[in-house]
């Protein structure tokens, strides 16, 4: 009796891994759920003009060049800065557009930009074992992270906010957070400060901001706290449920990751920032990405890792 | 610098973390799995069903698929606003508990076929034969592999870190924000989980030693 | 011993009690299958839009690759991590003892260690440069090493010593012995234990995540993360779906084993006392429940 019932389960185990293959073939096209191409206004995208004959004295480069690639960590989970649709494959966002326009003047056109997903715990390894040539995922520029890896940048600034729901009326800034719930990444920076004693929240602290962002949607959190820029982003994808509240209470300066000593290809990076920034490319970028979700423009702020 | 003087609070805080994680789990798992190994050879098809059922669910699905649902799934659709530590528990219970039912099931079937028809002979019923004679010899030869299970349970509880629970694995990433070397780091939290796994090993030897009879 | 003879031939009043039992249970089982369900229908989970998203082909497509990723780690894996074993298991009866330590030290250690760390270590750099892909091998494959390992030391232990006499006696070698007596019969007396190893060592592939490996959790937590519909996370859905996945990949491991077993077993069936058979059996798809004597026993997880 037993080998028949359990021939039974296995049958079923079979139809739902035939199931699951045949289900590879065919389907909808295009991209599933929300679309995400509300999130960046294709159309008003610049180009960018890839440089040609690249001679950087940089061992990270020209390993790239060699292999035809060049290797970007991004993030893939934040709308209107580094997200990935799970449909197509393809990455959109802020950051995305850093990183095109970085690859350009290092010589890759964006079909040679190889894209990897990166989560925000694992990127000083990923960078500085050389698993990614550069990191463009709204990456902080702090000391503790200095000694393990270098930066060029900053090209934007941000500063840790808060993200609650829509009929939240308690939580206005970081100064009401008291005993209240607010979630982050485990280790992330914007947490530590929360929990000293001066705000003192209850911290929830998960591996993605998106999981975060979950937590609050089903009431689990009352509130998200990372960078605004990012904050922003969810809050656009979940208009009419989550916003933004209080000041930013600290400065996280977004800059770009690269491997330690590198000090060439950390130039040429930094040159790029400053190329496009004064092009007017960066402007058009961020209208066309990060400016949709309802941050407001600022002067890119002034480069000091170079 | 030392990495475990400059940070022994931390530490003290995520080696309790792990310890309270595994034990309040473990609690939970032998409950939970001697009930359902009790329905798995009970006269009673639903009851053997839902034991079926249950282990090859939890048996067959990672740990990790299983904190998903405890901490997206239940919250949103079943039982808002519980405790990350409960869920944890939860997770980290349930899952062991479908080894416990199967390590108990195999534990009944090493008992001597004839100590249970000479109960059934004298008239005991279902309880009276699994309590008085049967469970307790079974006991005997469900510590082994109960303390690996145990072991494999302190072990998993590094899921857990991922999931807003302060154990031995995630004060990893506090410390190596800090800039501490990563190496290090391991060795001192891998020193922690061995603390705990010895400390298992050794009282289920000890057990075992009390439970011993000649045969 | 079986389940039936654990209670009489039922009578009509333990008929009829039982039959009382049964329709409570049901009633019971039921009514939390409904309320779980009704839970879902009223938060809306059962929304035709959320569960759509798996039938774009670009879903399907990642949920494919995910799955190749997964099986690739896992045959991989589950290869290494039977030849690693056959190696310790050799070094763990070797008759020199600096040899044998080694092992023992291997072992306990590798044993006790949450393969998150030791995956997480490899992957940071402790010995040399790794892909993900091969850190998450290399780990599955040391740990699940151990463990097999111990799986088979017990195996060896079971073979009655006479056979080992007996095989010396005609003039084997050690190796000989061990090649074509002892392991043979460790391996079938096992396999049960093995392969439960082995289904473990399938889910434990999800430990990739932690080193961005895109295997299938990763994928079904992205999908969960990044596919809102109506400003819904399809989160509910991916789980399903995923968790279909993963105890259809494991079911389908198990049966291949009792598969195999029952091959293998049909040779011996001779001399198979009538009660071991069934013993078997019903131990099968159970945890590993044997012992070495030397007191450790295979952890299933």
């Amino acid at each position: 009796m037993f080998t028949m019932k359990f021939h039974k389960t296995a049958a079923a185990a079979a139809a739902v891994l035939a199931l699951a293959a045949t289900a590879a073939c065919g389907g909808k096209e295009g991209s599933a759920g929300d679309k995400p191409k509300d999130q960046t206004d294709e159309k008003a995208l610049p180009t960018y003009e890839v440089a040609k004959d690249v001679d950087v004295d940089s061992a990270v480069l020209k390993k790239a060049q060699k292999r035809g690639k060049i290797v970007i960590g991004a993030k893939a989970d934040q709308p209107y800065l580094g997200f990935q649709d799970q449909s197509t494959k393809k990455y959109s966002g802020f950051d995305i557009e850093m990183a095109k326009m970085i690859a350009a003047d290092l010589g890759f056109t964006p079909k040679q930009i190889e894209w990897k997903t990166v989560d925000s715990g694992a990127r000083e390894t990923t960078v500085s074992k050389g698993d990614v040539d550069l990191m463009i995922g709204t990456y902080t520029i702090n000391d503790e992270r200095k000694k393990q890896i270098d930066f060029a940048g900053p090209y934007f600034h941000a500063g840790a906010s808060l993200l609650v729901r829509k009929d939240e009326k308690e939580v206005t800034g970081p100064e009401s957070v008291k005993d209240k719930k607010v979630c982050s990444i485990v280790g992330s920076t914007p947490l530590q400060v929360i929990k000293k004693p001066k705000y003192g929240a209850k911290v929830t602290e998960l591996s993605k901001y998106s999981e975060c962002v979950s937590q609050l949607l089903d009431g689990q959190v009352d509130a998200v706290t990372t960078d605004d820029a990012i904050l922003m982003g969810y809050a656009a994808q979940n208009s009419g449920k989550l916003k933004v509240v209080g000041k930013p209470f600290s400065d996280e300066p977004y800059g770009v990751g690269l491997k330690k000593g590198d000090a060439a290809l950390r130039k040429a990076v930094a040159d790029s920032i400053k190329k496009h920034e004064d092009n007017g490319d960066y402007k058009k970028a961020y209208d066309a990405t990060l400016g949709k979700s309802g941050s407001k423009f600022k002067t890119p702020p002034e480069i000091t890792e170079k | 610098m030392n990495v475990l003087l400059d940070n022994l609070a931390l530490f003290r805080e995520g080696f309790l973390g792990t310890l309270w994680l595994t034990v309040v789990s473990a609690l939970l798992a032998v409950v939970l799995g001697l009930l359902i190994a009790g329905f798995r050879v009970s006269p009673v098809p639903p009851l053997r069903i839902f034991g079926t059922l249950w282990v090859n669910v939890l048996r067959n699905t990672p740990l990790t698929l299983l904190f998903l649902v405890a901490f997206f799934v239940v919250p949103k659709v079943l039982f808002p606003g519980v405790d990350s530590f409960v869920l944890a528990v939860c997770a980290c219970g349930f899952y062991t508990s479908s080894f416990v039912a199967e390590a108990v099931r195999s534990g009944i079937n090493t008992v001597p076929m004839g100590q249970a028809e000479a109960a059934r002979a004298i008239g005991m019923t279902f309880t009276q034969t699994m309590r008085i004679v049967v469970l307790p010899q079974a006991t005997r030869s469900v510590i082994p592999p109960l303390s690996s299970i145990f072991i494999a349970l302190t072990k998993n509880t590094a899921v857990a870190g991922a999931f807003d629970n302060v154990d031995l694995f995630n004060i990893q990433k506090t410390l190596s924000n800090d800039g501490y070397d990563i190496a290090v780091i391991f060795i001192w939290i891998t020193l922690g989980y061995l603390v705990i796994t010895y400390a298992i090993n050794g009282l289920f030897r000890l057990l075992e030693k009390g439970l011993e009879v000649a045969r | 011993m079986s389940a039936s003879v654990l209670f009489d031939a039922p009578g009509p009043k333990a008929r009829f009690r039982n039959l009382v039992y049964s329709v409570v249970g049901s009633i019971g089982l039921a009514a939390l299958i409904a309320w779980v369900c009704y839970r879902l229908y009223d938060k809306g989970q059962f929304a035709g839009e959320l569960w759509d998203i798996f039938n774009y082909a670009g879903i399907r497509e990642n949920i494919l690759e995910a799955l190749l990723s997964t099986l690739k780690v896992f045959a991989l894996a589950g290869v290494f991590s039977l030849v690693f074993a056959v190696l310790l298991c050799v070094a763990r009866l070797s008759d020199h003892k600096p040899v044998r330590w080694v092992a023992v030290v291997f072992i306990d250690l590798f044993r006790s260690i949450p393969l998150l760390i030791t995956i997480f270590a490899l992957w940071v750099g402790i010995l040399g440069h790794m892909t993900p892909m091969w850190a998450l091998v290399l780990g599955l494959t040391i740990y699940n090493g151990c463990v097999q390992a111990e799986v088979l030391r017990a195996g060896v232990n079971s073979v009655p010593k006479g056979q080992v006499e007996a095989a010396y006696a005609l003039g084997l070698r050690k190796t000989q012995v061990t090649a074509s007596v002892l392991f043979p019969q460790a391996v079938r007396a096992m396999l049960p234990s093995i392969i439960s190893q082995l289904v473990v060592t399938l889910k434990d592939t999800s430990l990739g995540y932690i080193i961005l490996y895109p295997e299938l959790l990763y994928s079904a937590r992205l999908i969960a993360n990044n596919t809102p519909v109506g400003g819904v996370y399809p989160t509910v859905q991916t789980v399903i779906v995923f968790g279909a996945i993963y105890i259809s990949l494991c079911l389908a491991l198990a049966w291949l084993a009792k598969f195999v077993e029952r091959r293998g077993s049909r040779s011996k069936a001779g001399i198979v006392p009538a009660g071991a058979k069934e013993l078997e059996e019903a131990a099968a798809p159970a945890a590993p429940e044997t012992k070495g004597p030397g007191g450790a026993a295979p952890p299933s997880k």
